[in-house]
């Protein structure tokens, strides 16, 4: 394997385990927003041992977040330079202000949110965890602002080769920017959601059935069931947004080689990128192009129209089948879960099962959809401007394959502790009381169940 | 330089910016880093959390300084940071592997099973070392320009040490100014053996680093330069002294001067940091890529500018904020 493509690989690598932390951090944030919030007008304690037990799982995931993250920051420069020398007038600016706007506010407010309570008074702890929220939320946006502006660029002229920004607005309101901004900031509260409703569904069936973890279940549960149908909504809108301006992507998404009309819609396929033509083809007719365009009978390019300059196929045509499936399953399992609240005030075991099973669903859905965008994107890097293998940089492949393996390993090793240490902190008991943390310690329990000193 | 090119202002601007997260950097994840080399030199686990309490609020913070540094660097001299960091690749895979498990332990140790709280210290304290060592590699590296062959090697590893006792250093002299009893006894001991090896390690590089360049010699022992320079080494010869005579007098009961080792460690740092930039100015990329060659266009640096100018104020207010928030001596950290 050639360096570029080890650089590709170890790029997508750093970024999947990236994601997978923001993914939660950005909405669990406005979750215990929530909890506190709900908290200092009701003042019932369950509230706040929700609260308790969830910022642990946000102090967390924020930590691997950063440290993921900080990594992220150094991957421009040691693989990729061609990308900052050719495009850098305009994705540094944006990577700027993420730094200046939004990581010190959520690195400088997090130890106030997390360490603060009792030591500053009430209403600065809800501010932080507020900020935080905000913070985290900013992080997202400016990033998309960037990578929406490399699928669909805009606002700019090429002077010498090297992009240069003539409008900030434009390139900032980039035409899919709106879309991916709020698909992805749905996914995040559905990773979230579903996080929060697995995991305390485990604890109940377990037969922890205190009432703070009855609670965050709930609001997981009914926080999944209203955000399903609106991401659904919204990814059909981003779909519409990408036929647009990246035709291309859609004909690999949807797996259509010739241009049609009234394209059916391919629910099992194994697209041959060699052969050009699918495999095991199940389609229902027509209802792609009412999908995508709208009308029975819209026109959608195939891929042949764009033979050289579409991305691989089979990739791009199974990632967005994974998360649309997941999408799918959870529009099933949360709104199962949110009836039987709704009718019999708590929730039956099966549907317990059910969400408990579904836990890290919002990882897998928000991986394939990364992967659609992203693969879909090739052979671009920035769609008309930038070529993948222009960018990448003059270290040697085996460097770059030794710095892949440590990677992997040190990320396989991460992932392991972390899941582990989830399924630890699920299986203790609840605290409950008013303060219940600082009691004298419970016979049976390690010191650091009762007594938590932070980071 | 005699003559600056035309609208160099912004450049200078930005490598001053660069420079001000840089330092700033060394400084405050140099004493958190310094604090985990030292963690496992206890053995008693409550005296460790209490080394973790006293940077757990800052770390994280203090780590987005390299961050914005590196970004800096990325986004007004893309030229430059390509060339820098592909050239530490290495070092810089370390560093990251370094600060990896350094920042997850934080929240590994107490969250994590109990039985294996022992193993994330190790990562913690492993973690601070490879990130302070792989940062001095590269800190030698650069001051070699880049230069192959073992001796730069040999003396890339040294400055890792050097700075790996730097770190320790400021570590320690944070513990002696945000902890008491016997913990705050054993810092300032600590701070002790580590002010004579950061003492050896800044004599060194000062001495290699203009035999690594005769543009860098003619600059340092140039006449009349050479009067104006003085004062640096000679006020860094005076803060050693007053860390050396601090450190004899402390503890003291009344904890009146327990900040002293820690404000004139940073002033070493500051001092330092004075020296390098002053060697290497105007050169981004040492000996080969100036800062106004390797500029990103105007436009682009300009509404930076304007950002940093509006919201870094608003971050060292708010920064200052939590610091008094969390200042004093450490107590244990408890959510609630
Ligand atoms: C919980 C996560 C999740 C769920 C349930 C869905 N998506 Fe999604 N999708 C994402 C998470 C995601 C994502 C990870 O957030 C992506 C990748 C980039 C982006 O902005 O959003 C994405 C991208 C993405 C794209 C963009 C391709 C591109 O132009 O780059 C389309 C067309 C859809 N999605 C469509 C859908 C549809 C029709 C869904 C209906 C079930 C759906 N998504 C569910
Ligand atoms: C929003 C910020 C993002 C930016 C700026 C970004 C940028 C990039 C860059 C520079 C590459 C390398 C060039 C290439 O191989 O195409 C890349 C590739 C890739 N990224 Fe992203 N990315 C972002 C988000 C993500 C996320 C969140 C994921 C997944 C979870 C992801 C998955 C991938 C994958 C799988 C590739 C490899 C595609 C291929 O080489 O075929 N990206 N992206
Ligand atoms: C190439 C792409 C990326 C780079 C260079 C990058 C860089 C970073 C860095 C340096 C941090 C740590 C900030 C700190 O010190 O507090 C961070 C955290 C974060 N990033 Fe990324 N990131 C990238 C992609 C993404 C993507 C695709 C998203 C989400 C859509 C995202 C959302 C966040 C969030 C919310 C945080 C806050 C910490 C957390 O919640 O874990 N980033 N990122």
């Amino acid at each position: 394997m050639d360096g570029v493509m080890l650089s590709r690989i170890q790029f997508a690598a750093n970024i999947s385990f990236h994601i997978l932390f923001p993914a939660i951090t950005i909405a669990l944030g406005w979750i215990l927003l929530f909890l506190k919030l709900r908290f200092n007008a009701t003042r019932d304690e369950a509230w706040m041992d929700a609260y308790k037990f969830w910022v642990k799982v946000f102090a967390l995931s924020f930590a691997m977040g950063v440290v993921s993250g900080v990594t992220m920051s150094f991957q421009f420069g040691t693989n990729w330079p061609g990308y900052m020398e050719r495009v850098g007038n305009i994705a540094g600016p944006l990577l700027a202000y993420e730094v200046i706007t939004a990581f010190f506010l959520e690195a400088t407010f997090l130890a106030v949110m997390l360490f603060g309570y009792g030591r500053v008074p009430d209403r600065l702890h809800t501010l932080a965890t507020f900020l935080v929220a905000l913070g985290t939320t900013m992080s997202a946006f400016w990033i998309l602002v960037l990578n929406s502006w490399m699928q669909t660029p805009a606002g700019f002229e090429i002077r010498d080769g090297v992009a240069h920004a003539t409008d900030w607005a434009a390139i900032i309101l980039n035409p899919s920017m709106p879309y991916r901004v709020t698909h992805m900031l749905l996914a995040s509260g559905l990773t979230a959601s579903f996080l929060v409703a697995g995991l305390s569904a485990f604890r109940w069936l377990r037969g922890d059935d205190s009432p703070g973890v009855l609670r965050a279940m709930r609001v997981g549960v009914f926080v999944a069931a209203t955000l399903i149908p609106l991401q659904i909504l919204a990814g059909d809108m981003h779909g519409l947004n990408t036929l647009h301006h990246q035709p291309q992507k859609v004909a690999a998404m949807e797996g259509i080689w010739e241009t049609e009309r009234g394209a059916g819609l391919r629910l099992f396929a194994w697209p041959d990128d060699a052969g050009r033509r699918n495999r095991f083809e199940v389609e229902i007719p027509r209802l792609g192009s009412l999908i995508l365009t709208h009308s029975w009978d819209g026109e959608i390019r195939g891929l042949n129209e764009f033979e050289g300059q579409h991305p691989p196929v089979l990739p791009v045509f199974l990632a967005f089948r994974v998360m649309v499936g997941v999408g799918v399953l959870m529009l099933l399992v949360s709104w199962w879960a949110a009836l039987s609240f709704w009718r019999r005030g708590r929730v039956s075991r099966p549907a317990a099962w059910a969400l408990a099973a579904m836990t890290f669903s919002g990882w897998v859905a928000t991986l394939a959809g990364w992967y659609t965008t992203e693969i879909g994107r090739q052979p671009w890097l920035v769609t008309g401007i930038l070529r993948t293998g222009e960018a990448a940089g003059p270290v040697p492949a085996g460097t770059v394959a030794t710095s892949l393996a440590a990677y992997l390993a040190v990320y396989a090793f991460l992932l392991l502790a972390y899941l582990g240490t989830l399924l630890h902190l699920a299986r203790r008991p609840a605290l409950t009381g008013p303060d219940a943390p600082g009691e004298p310690k419970r016979p049976g329990l390690p010191a650091a169940a009762t007594l938590v000193p932070g980071e | 330089m005699d003559t600056l090119p035309e609208g160099a202002w912004l450049p200078m601007v930005f490598a001053g910016l660069m420079g001000l997260a840089m330092l700033l950097y060394a400084v405050l994840d140099g004493f958190d880093l310094g604090v985990g080399i030292l963690l496992r030199a206890v053995p008693e686990e409550e005296q460790r959390d209490r080394m973790i309490h006293s940077i757990g609020p800052f770390w994280d913070a203090n780590e987005t300084w390299l961050v914005l540094g590196v970004g800096l660097l990325l986004v007004a001299f893309p030229l430059a940071h390509g060339m820098i960091l592909t050239a530490l690749y290495i070092p810089v895979l370390l560093m990251l592997v370094g600060l990896i498990a350094r920042g997850v332990a934080f929240e590994f140790r107490t969250k994590a099973p109990e039985s294996q709280k022992p193993r994330w210290d190790l990562a913690f304290q492993g973690g601070s070392l490879l990130a302070g060592f792989s940062q001095g590699w590269m800190l030698g590296a650069y001051i070699l320009g880049f230069a192959p062959g073992w001796g730069a090697f040999v003396f890339a590893l040294l400055c890792g040490a050097f700075v790996c006792s730097g770190y320790a250093l400021i570590g320690a002299s944070w513990l002696v100014w945000r902890t008491e009893g016997a913990l705050q006894e054993r810092a300032v001991r600590w701070a002790r053996i580590a002010l004579i090896l950061t003492g050896i390690g800044v004599v060194a590089v000062s001495l290699a680093t203009p035999f690594a360049s005769p543009r860098i010699m003619e600059r340092w022992f140039a006449f009349p330069e050479i009067l104006g320079l003085a004062p640096i080494p000679v006020a860094t010869g005076a803060l050693f002294l007053v860390v050396f005579l601090s450190l004899r007098h402390l503890p003291r009961r009344d904890h009146a001067l327990d900040w002293v080792p820690f404000a004139a460690t940073a002033g070493i740092f500051i001092l330092c940091f004075q020296g390098l930039a002053y060697s290497f100015w105007p050169y981004v990329v040492p000996d080969r890529l100036t800062i106004f060659e390797a500029a990103s266009a105007p436009e682009s640096l300009l509404i930076i500018l304007v950002g940093v100018l509006v919201v870094l104020p608003v971050i060292l207010a708010y920064t200052v904020l939590v610091w008094r928030w969390f200042g004093g001596k450490a107590q244990a950290l408890k959510y609630y």
